[in-house]
């Protein structure tokens, strides 16, 4: 093994389907093998669905943004087959604390595609409500989900009867190459590990941490960092939905079993730039671009399905149907949430019980907004010795 | 919101009897007394942190209480204090409601980023659908002769962070019911405990209402006429000491437990200060910045023509928290306060 990133070749990685669109038959893959043959026609032709429609968010998104309506966006394309492949292996029950690029998880999760744009249009710090769910919204600062994840499985872990290890909740943290750098991701691979919890932590080392490509990370393939935690750890070929949905699987199964955490390593591309704002020409070349465009994760599937003959023009066409239709709710979703919560929201749930420094700096607002008179902006009740002396 | 009184009604009785009437104890036995009631009382409440199982914390603040409650509530975590805040934020989404020891004031800032960015923001983001009820209890103030970082008193870092409540008690009693106040409350708690008076003992009465005054609410301590001073924690001691020695003087002072620093209390301040149209902060943290700053803001705001001088602010200075050697010129000292009462009347 003499190279750690920018190739896979040295690296054992699982893969399943090759570029072409060809199963894979490895010695010492056939549990994998098997886990992806369970897979139907059909569900192989949801997950080509699933896979198009997030890349299709991801384009109606960037428009958006180009056009001024969203303030930023940050682009998951690429990582279709990491993200869909994942959320397939994964049961309502399970909670999923996602980072802010995992739009092809939210998609397989049921997420509103308009809620999942709150965020980026400026409207809301969240935009969605996690219990209904079971996922968490975006977290921004790198890597402290990964935390809540592991506490979350804790508690899992505490809901269970002594007889019934736990009561068949996974848990599973998304997060990238830049993220392991974080104190906290190590912080909750130490938790996960002492505490057996029941979570999958799942990289996506899509090779850029912005500008920055893993080299200014990690000396060591990164799911070797699970390893050295203690934790069963596979670096899977990120770009094969059947690779990734397999080794999932296997790891919430572990979860669900008791038998503790679990470390997957999703060895993709980010293909396009880190945010709207961003510009990968200044930090990487068209090659290595070109050379990821060949391994697109979506090609790779419709060649497998088209050899098995689940692809046709119709069913093409009925995607196509669905992500105009996707495109259409979203600019119309994200221009009416304008019409959402006054300024003075603002003030709403910053405590669960009254808090008198907000109550009074909220009362100053909108007395301030209804253009009446300013009251003092620290008001106070007038009390029983008020003007006395 | 369960109300505290609603859930004691729904909660059957525990194995042991639970201790009532009054005893006296020390600061640190009340607020094991409080976590323990609290526990009985609800068995989503677990504890996390620090050598806090067999050992019962450096300060034996939760001794015997793994004994009681087992290791899935009384969890001694990995010596990693965003991950105690980290995985607390998690076990809170999961309907438990942890209660964190940091081991010590200067240990808080691996958890800060968890703190400020998540525990105290969750609840905001999601626009009220997820609560954070978890308490972090954090042993403070100096006067102990620790060495660096065991001597701090960084609540106004806190109370500056919206979504926090910050609170502090300076007796055995309000250590009892705040604590388990701040556990009931569906708001993350940064409970500030003055370590100096771990060791002082005051009558408590097991049996106190719990309700969630002392997170609102100051106290009024000691009548006065003369002069308002305000203090919180370790300091109220101080600022009671000091009223003493003014009454030698021939001064009335009427001092002012705050209890909570987010939010405080103004109007209890500020009805005080209108009688006595004079106001001295006393705290343990820096002066720059502190909570007297906020305090003496206010004040000015409310009182301005019932003052009869500037509101005067006695704590620490803006340096690193000293050296123990040095520790009792830096803390705000009874004849400091006294001086600082002096100036107030020079005007």
């Amino acid at each position: 093994m003499t190279t750690t990133n920018g190739s896979n070749e040295a690296i054992p990685t699982l893969q399943l389907l090759d570029p072409r669109g060809s199963r894979v038959t490895t010695r010492g893959t056939k549990g994998y093998r098997d886990r992806a043959a369970a897979l139907t026609t059909e569900d192989l032709r949801g997950m080509y669905r699933d896979m198009v429609l997030t890349r299709r968010f991801d384009d109606e998104a960037t428009s958006l943004q180009r056009q001024g309506e969203l303030a930023l966006f940050a682009p998951a394309r690429g990582q279709e087959a990491a993200q869909v492949g994942s959320a397939y292996a994964l049961r309502t029950q399970d909670y999923v604390f996602p980072s802010y690029r995992e739009h092809g998880v939210l998609h397989v999760r049921g997420l509103d595609p308009v809620d999942r744009l709150r965020f980026f249009r400026g409207s809301d710090h969240g935009g969605w409500n996690p219990t209904e769910h079971n996922t968490a919204v975006y977290t921004i600062v790198i890597g402290a989900h990964a935390l809540h994840a592991v506490g979350y499985a804790m508690g899992v872990q505490r809901d269970a009867t002594p007889q019934d290890k736990h009561d068949g909740t996974a848990v599973i943290t998304y997060f990238g190459d830049g993220a392991t750098s974080q104190g906290d991701v190590n912080e909750a691979m130490v938790y996960a590990a002492v505490n057996e919890a029941p979570v999958v932590f799942f990289l996506q080392n899509n090779q850029w941490a912005i500008s920055e490509p893993t080299t200014r990370q990690t000396k060591t393939p990164l799911y070797r960092r699970g390893e050295a935690f203690g934790m069963p750890s596979l670096r899977v070929d990120g770009n094969d939905v059947l690779a990734v949905y397999a080794a999932t699987q296997e790891a919430l199964e572990r979860a669900r079993n008791g038998e503790g955490p679990s470390f997957i390593e999703a060895f993709t591309y980010r293909m396009g730039a880190h945010t709207t704002s961003d510009d990968p020409t200044r930090y990487r070349t068209s090659d290595q671009e070109e050379e990821w465009r060949r391994r697109d994760p979506i090609d790779r599937l419709a060649a497998l399905l088209r050899a098995e003959g689940g692809l046709d023009d119709d069913f093409e066409a009925e995607i196509k149907a669905a992500g105009d239709e996707l495109g259409a709710k979203l600019r119309t979703g994200v221009r009416a949430l304008d019409g959402g919560p006054a300024v003075s929201s603002t003030f709403d749930d910053v405590y669960a019980t009254p808090h008198g420094v907000v109550a009074a700096e909220r009362a100053w607002y909108e007395a301030y907004d209804a253009g009446d008179p300013p009251a003092p902006q620290y008001a106070i009740a007038e009390s029983a010795q008020g003007g006395a002396r | 919101m369960t109300t505290m009184a609603e859930r004691t009604q729904t909660t059957s009785g525990g194995a042991t009897e639970p201790a009532s009437g009054t005893q006296t104890l020390t600061m640190g036995k009340a607020i094991n007394e409080g976590l323990r009631a609290a526990m009985r009382r609800d068995d989503k409440v677990m504890l996390m942190g620090e050598d806090i199982g067999p050992l019962g914390g450096v300060f034996r603040v939760t001794d015997g209480l793994q004994a009681e409650f087992g290791e899935r509530r009384v969890v001694d975590t990995p010596l990693a204090e965003s991950g105690i805040v980290g995985t607390a934020i998690g076990l809170a989404m999961r309907g438990y409601r942890p209660v964190c020891e940091i081991q010590f004031d200067g240990f808080v800032f691996p958890a800060f980023n968890q703190i400020t960015t998540q525990l105290a923001k969750i609840h905001n983001r999601t626009r009220g659908a997820v609560q954070m009820p978890v308490v972090i209890r954090i042993p403070y103030g100096g006067g102990i002769g620790g060495v660096e970082h065991h001597g701090e008193s960084p609540e106004a870092l806190f109370a500056h962070t919206a979504g926090l409540r910050v609170v502090s008690p300076s007796t055995p009693q309000d250590a009892y019911t705040m604590i388990q106040e701040a556990i009931a409350s569906p708001d993350p708690v940064i409970y500030f405990e003055p370590k100096s008076r771990y060791w002082g003992k005051g009558q408590v009465d097991l049996g106190a209402p719990v309700g969630t005054d002392t997170l609102n609410a100051a106290q009024v301590v000691r009548q006065g006429t003369d002069v308002t001073l305000v203090a919180y924690g370790p300091s109220t001691v101080t600022a009671l000491k000091t009223a003493d020695a003014l009454a030698e003087e021939g001064r009335s002072a009427e001092v002012i437990d705050l209890r909570a620093i987010s939010p405080i209390d103004t109007a209890a301040v500020v009805a005080s200060v209108r009688k006595t149209g004079r106001c001295v902060v006393i705290h343990e943290a820096p002066v720059f910045f502190g909570a007297g700053a906020e305090i003496a803001a206010r004040v000015t705001e409310e009182c301005f023509y019932a003052l009869e001088a500037p509101v005067l602010r006695v704590g620490g200075f803006h340096t690193p928290y000293p050296v123990a050697k040095h520790e009792h010129e830096y803390l705000p000292s009874v004849d400091r306060v006294l001086d600082a009462v002096d100036r107030a009347f020079a005007h």
